[in-house]
């Protein structure tokens, strides 16, 4: 079983619809959306949800107020500045559980929270795997765990090749639950000094979790001495860049259609994508 | 008043928007980066930088001395980051939230606390606009300690615009919280249209009242448009698709520098944005 997992650092890039377009290419998969907190896969894949399962993960403090004295210890001890006037501001709580250890009163009660959904469905390209993370809720890296385990328990029972992973934006919690122990990491980034810059912390968060990192280019012809720094840039650091797509409408127009557009239209982008998974394929295979 | 720009979707102009309202409004200004996983506003406004402080978490160290492994530390540790084995206190410090519990309800007072560095925090001017970043370590996992701590140099006597990183979760509430009004930016795409919802839900949780740029409009997508009257919440500017634009922002030039009868635009978008937050306090008291 190989795992990649297709991550940006700058949001917006491309990477759901390349995750599509790759869904609609390869065989034998699963698929895995990873962006918890705003997933969009989804809306492409049309999925068929055929369980869903609460996602319970973390603590609130609850103070029951015929208990409390108001002697503002709690206030003083909590560090996350969740605690104002003897209310808890549940978006602000931590859930650590100091003020519950040393209310004198035992007027705090640490409740746990139902912080999300995931979801096993069927599309027509293969099973997906996906969430939805509460709102304002935390913990969104233990979701994405969550999320990659059921990927991998399905492709064990049922003799899948891959898992196909959407991932999140940034390099923080979320990012590395979804590149831990993956195969390979697809960097989408685009040619403007944001996506460069970026592009080059991902590519750092790659190397601590010893991943190997492979690069794509999208919307390329927007700025092409950019895009030519990008290619010197990955050649300095040995990352190889396997793909660049240009700039084009026929990916908004598959969007707003609702499709992955190598499905939408086989002109134009498509072969670039599909140019691209038979790369990714053949890395895959050597890995 | 204090200004935050998010969006639930990566991508849809943010930092334009953001640093474009700083450069109009040119003094008097404060733009936080709270976007500290992949700060850009610097790539910008190129400030120049006069201070960098490293932001640390407070993080457990055990004297072995003093320590009688009773298991206390490990049991109230909600984070798992604390584990004692027979004479043996195992410590995981990227789980630590730095919370500081342990150290307080030890019973032989053996733990003392540490810093452990997540990140930095940057000063600097731009012009007149005060600059403040934060920027998380690469490897590290937590990014609100280091927003919170980029958000304690907020001046309230200025005008403050704060960056935010996509998405809804923990990073995005730690910045938007406490703001005045939250500017919500967005694309005319399923995507735009599906994330901004979630942020909205986000933003409304939070009771704080918001408001829409459509960035890229133009084309025949008006769902976000439907949206926006179907819950009420105002439209306050439209950013065509222009691949001048797309080009000028490729190479770190904001809309106000590069198309600078957007200045007033973005001018009478802030005003607006004072009017309604106005109100709102009105409403409120």
């Amino acid at each position: 079983m190989k795992e990649i997992v297709v991550l940006s650092g700058k949001g917006g890039t491309g990477k759901t619809t390349i995750v599509a377009s790759f869904a609609v290419l390869a065989k034998n998969k699963v698929l895995c959306d990873c962006d918890v907190d705003a997933a969009d896969l989804h809306l492409l894949l049309k999925p068929e949800v055929k369980e869903t399962h609460e996602f319970r993960s973390g603590q609130t403090a609850v103070i029951d107020e015929k208990l409390c004295t108001r002697c503002g210890l709690c206030e003083d001890v909590c560090r996350f500045e969740a605690i104002k006037d003897l209310k808890i501001d549940s978006t602000a709580c931590e859930g650590c559980g100091f003020c519950a250890h040393v209310c004198p009163e035992s007027a705090i009660t640490m409740e746990e929270n139902l912080a999300g959904h995931w979801f096993v469905s069927d599309t027509k390209y293969g099973p997906l795997v996906h969430a939805r993370l509460g709102i304002a809720q935390e913990n969104s890296g233990k979701l994405v765990n969550v999320v990659r385990q059921n990927a991998r328990s399905i492709v064990q029972k049922e003799g899948f090749e891959y898992i196909i992973t959407d991932g999140p934006p940034g390099i923080g919690c979320p990012v590395i639950s979804s590149l831990s122990g993956a195969n390979l990491a697809l960097l989408v980034t685009e040619p403007t000094l944001s996506g460069m810059h970026d592009l080059e912390r991902v590519i750092g968060v790659c190397r601590h979790f010893g991943v190997q990192p492979l690069v794509c280019i999208n919307k390329y012809d927007l700025n092409e001495d950019n895009t030519h720094r990008i290619e010197s840039f990955c050649q300095e650091q040995g990352v190889e860049v396997i793909s660049r797509i240009p700039f084009d409408n026929l990916v908004t127009e598959a969007l707003v259609n609702g499709m992955p557009v190598v499905e939408y239209s086989r002109n134009g982008v498509s072969h670039q994508i599909e140019a691209m998974w038979h790369r990714v394929h053949k890395s895959l295979g050597k890995e | 008043m204090i200004l935050s720009i998010a969006s639930g979707k990566g991508g849809t102009g943010k930092t334009l928007v953001a640093t474009s309202l700083a450069l109009s409004l040119g003094k008097q200004v404060q733009i936080l980066d709270c976007d500290v996983e992949e700060p850009n506003v610097h790539v910008l406004l190129q400030p120049t930088i006069v201070q960098s402080k490293p932001v640390c978490i407070p993080v457990p160290k055990i004297d072995k001395a003093k320590c009688t492994y009773c298991g206390e530390c490990a049991k109230v540790c909600a984070y798992h980051a604390l584990a004692v084995v027979k004479k043996l206190v195992l410590m995981f410090p990227e789980l630590c939230h730095g919370c500081g519990a342990c150290s307080y309800l030890c019973p032989a007072k053996a733990i003392s606390e540490e810093g452990r560095k997540m990140g930095v925090v940057e000063l600097g001017y731009a012009g007149e606009i005060e600059f403040v970043q934060g920027k998380l370590t690469i490897g590290e996992a937590m990014a609100t300690p280091i927003i919170r701590e980029v958000k304690r140099h907020i001046d309230p006597t200025k005008s403050v615009l704060i960056d935010v990183s996509p998405g809804t979760s923990c990073p995005v509430v730690e910045a938007v919280r406490d703001s005045d009004f939250c500017l919500l930016v967005t694309e005319p795409t399923p995507f735009g249209l599906h994330d901004l919802s979630l942020a909205v839900d986000m933003v409304k949780a939070l009771g704080i009242p918001c408001g829409i740029v459509l960035n890229r409009s133009g084309g025949t997508y008006n769902r976000v448009e439907e949206y926006c009257l179907e819950v009420g919440i105002p439209l306050l500017m439209r950013i065509p698709l222009d691949m001048e634009i797309a080009r000028l922002y490729s190479r770190g030039v904001t809309l106000v520098q590069g198309m600078p009868e957007w200045r007033d635009r973005f001018l009478e978008l802030f005003h607006t944005i004072e009017q309604i937050v106005a109100e709102h306090r009105q409403v409120r008291t």
